[in-house]
């Protein structure tokens, strides 16, 4: 396993961390991203997401659980399943489409539902974001 | 008679709407129904909307009074939406119409929103500025005609009932998040803290991330203890917040389309501080019944009027879309 921390100063410098590690993703990859609320995870997945070709709005998943984006011929998908809560009163197979395959998806509250998106699709990373001070976070990516 | 299912998100709704355009049934299944399925709340990717739609459109039907022989349309929510949560209403809505040989109609849950206008005890018409702001959705849309609209600006990060529900839960308080967060701001001054309206995002967009933010910091900086004392304080000044950043892109809106006529939908259209809010802008102001401002069936066979349907076979072939996938009229 090869972890990397960046300490960033500012949303757009996150978002440049994470256009990095989308330059890496292939079909199939699954990135999972966890970090406090307000700890900027949506920011990251959008700046990954505009990485991969994205221009239209990116936009918080917390309420659909799932956001769809087709940019550069790729599928990709942007999950949250901070709502689901506990995804054993749940039926997984309706979010099945939501990863692996050929889609690259970006999964915020992956605890939730005790792993079930890292089961789903190939993990090529795990990002953790941390608060440092106001517009200040510590990122940390794990690649297996 | 049109019947009609919803099905995008967390609730299993059914309606049916007259002729006339006059509302006979719409069923939601969170409010109240599923009491009788042993008081189970429906969930998102969830079994429930599979388990409960065909009671929801049972009831539709019957507290409509009539039964399919009175149909004549079929419509149904096809998308942005969780697909799986999507593909419910869909094959539930194909299975109907084939079975009765009806046709069709395909809506787009947005326009859905902006259709709420047209129905009810005291329709709306075009042309006028739509604010809809709810727990997935946040857009301000131009609307001119029955059958379409133009987004004028959307929300670039979270939703406004979101944002609602987030300071709500950094607050403590219980989900849903938005009416506990407006009980408890009622007894605040939304003056004590000073949060961002996101005043640098251009033109008629929306962002409420930043605000999220600074309501974190806000309670960090003043620890457990004092953050509940002044809770009541730091509800009143993030509702502010949210609402003064709604409404001032409203009037933007209404300034930029020379438009006098305003309406809003979507959950947060409940919270009595933005109708306040909307009410001083000056303009003819509209605000559908609750139940056809959140999530609803009715709203969708009110939009379903206004599409062109679609005949058997050719149906079966439609698909759910999920948000993003299909640009807005």
């Amino acid at each position: 396993m090869r972890t990397a921390v960046t300490e960033t100063v500012s949303a757009e410098e996150t978002a440049v961390v994470a256009a990095e590690l989308a330059r890496e993703l292939r079909p199939g990859d699954v990135v999972l991203v966890s970090g406090d609320l307000g700890a900027g995870k949506s920011t990251f997945v959008r700046g990954a997401l505009r990485a991969l070709g994205v221009t239209g709005p990116v936009t918080s998943p917390t309420f659909t659980i799932s956001r769809r984006y087709r940019a550069a011929g790729r599928e990709l998908s942007h999950l949250d399943l901070y709502r689901l809560g506990d995804l054993a009163a749940e039926d997984p197979a309706l979010l099945d489409d939501e990863v692996g395959g050929e889609r690259i998806a970006f999964v915020e509250w992956p605890e939730v539902g005790e792993g079930w998106a890292a089961e789903h699709g190939r993990v090529a990373a795990r990002v953790r974001l941390d608060h440092a001070g106001r517009d200040r976070r510590v990122v940390t990516i794990e690649r297996p | 008679m049109i019947l009609a299912l919803e099905t995008s998100c967390d609730d299993t709704c059914a309606a049916v709407l007259r002729d006339d355009g006059t509302i006979a049934s719409n069923v939601i299944s969170s409010q109240g129904i599923h009491d009788r399925y042993g008081g189970v709340v429906p969930e998102v990717a969830s079994r429930h909307h599979l388990e409960l739609v065909n009671a929801v459109v049972g009831d539709a039907l019957r507290q409509a009074d009539t039964d399919l022989d009175g149909i004549d349309l079929v419509a149904v929510t096809q998308g942005p939406g969780l697909v799986g949560a999507l593909l419910v209403g869909i094959v539930t809505a194909k299975a109907i119409a084939a079975t009765r040989g009806l046709p069709l109609a395909p809506v787009d849950h947005l326009q859905g929103h902006v259709a709420a206008n047209f129905v009810g005890p005291d329709p709306f018409e075009p042309p006028f500025v739509c604010l809809l702001a709810s727990g997935g959705h946040t857009l301000l849309a131009r609307v001119e005609e029955y059958d379409g609209f133009e987004v004028l600006g959307r929300t670039l990060d979270d939703a406004a009932g979101e944002a609602f529900d987030k300071g709500a839960r950094m607050l403590g308080l219980p989900y849903p998040g938005g009416p506990a967060l407006e009980r408890l701001a009622a007894d605040g001054d939304p003056e004590a803290f000073t949060f961002p309206t996101a005043k640098n995002v251009a033109g008629l967009d929306s962002s409420f991330s930043g605000l999220k933010t600074s309501l974190l910091y806000a309670i960090r900086d003043l620890g457990e203890e004092e953050t509940a004392r002044r809770a009541a304080d730091l509800a009143a000044s993030y509702q502010s917040a949210i609402v003064r950043a709604l409404v001032d892109r409203c009037e933007r809106a209404l300034d930029q389309t020379g438009l006098d006529r305003l309406t809003l939908g979507g959950g947060v259209a409940a919270n009595g501080p933005l109708r306040a809010a909307a009410e001083r802008l000056g303009a003819n102001l509209h605000v559908p019944d609750r139940a056809l401002c959140t999530d609803n069936a009715a709203m969708i066979a009110s939009a379903a009027r206004f599409v062109a349907p679609v005949a058997h076979p050719g149906y079966l072939q439609l698909d759910a879309y999920a948000s993003g996938e299909r640009a807005l009229a």
